[in-house]
């Protein structure tokens, strides 16, 4: 129960939710994945631990390299692909949020 | 982290609901949807037309940098209640997911909160699939792209000279 709760709160961040769409293509290194990123380093490895904590997230050793992969079975889980369209209209409704309170504040001027 | 936006989708069935509670009085919210100039600030589009009442239409447009148009909706408004209720079409042009039916419903919670559910009706239940499947295909694209542009800057800087 407590692993299914971390799960649902390790997709709730959107860097995190990147990590998962850039895996989705194929398997890659810490290094690979944080050079997507304008994050510090270590902050994508501690996302890195998270996902993999919850096991979203697969580790393979490659020689001297960890490679990570995608746990699809367990994305099927928790992660529809609904999610992303989702977002899309979250991300719109927050602007339009934001776009009314200021209109509001300027018309109250 | 709470999920302010909620989307319904039933197993093959060939509608969907998007429901949502907003920090605003019904009367903001429902201004949102029908000044084009406030539209096109949180749609991103340029709005070219916007006829609120029954029987009108509208039609929205969105440009890159460089002037190419990338994306044009338009539909016709079916129903048009002031801060209650709007009917309306919506069809993107040039695409492939068929003519929509919205049914956008506003209600007000408080004084200063709202809520507005979206029901939207396809034209069958896999061009409704079709639709919530494309931000999940884009987001992969993006992660592809991305992947593309590393390749790429690692194959550059291996070329003599460069």
């Amino acid at each position: 129960m407590n692993l299914r709760r971390d799960v649902f709160q390790a997709i709730a961040d959107p860097t995190r939710r990147a990590i998962l769409l850039l895996l989705a293509s194929q398997s890659m290194t810490a290094g690979t994945i944080a050079a997507n990123f304008n994050t510090a380093r270590p902050t994508v490895s501690k996302h890195l631990q998270i996902l993999t904590e919850c096991e979203l997230l697969d580790q393979e050793q490659n020689g001297r390299e960890i490679y990570y992969h995608i746990n699809a079975k367990k994305m099927k889980e928790v992660a529809d692909f609904i999610e992303p369209f989702r977002s899309i209209w979250d991300d719109r409704f927050n602007k339009l949020e934001a776009v009314m309170k200021n209109y509001r504040s300027k018309n109250a001027e | 982290m709470e999920q302010k936006t909620k989307i319904h989708a039933e197993d093959g069935k060939q509608e969907l609901m998007i429901i949502r509670e907003f920090d605003l009085p019904l009367e903001l919210l429902f201004k949102a949807y029908t000044e084009a100039e406030i539209v096109e600030q949180w749609m991103g589009t340029k709005v070219l037309k916007l006829e609120n009442k029954a029987h009108g239409s509208y039609q929205f447009e969105t440009s890159d940098a460089r002037g190419n148009v990338v994306f044009r909706a338009n539909g016709a408004i079916h129903g048009f209640s002031p801060n209650q209720k709007i009917t309306r079409t919506f069809e993107m042009e040039n695409a492939s997911f068929g003519v929509q039916l919205e049914v956008l419903k506003f209600e007000k919670l408080t004084n200063e909160t709202s809520k507005l559910t979206i029901h939207t009706i396809f034209e069958s239940v896999a061009l409704r699939d079709q639709m919530l499947a494309l931000p999940f295909a884009q987001g992969i694209n993006m992660a592809h792209n991305r992947l593309q542009n590393i390749v790429m800057d690692r194959f550059a800087t291996k070329i003599p000279g460069r």
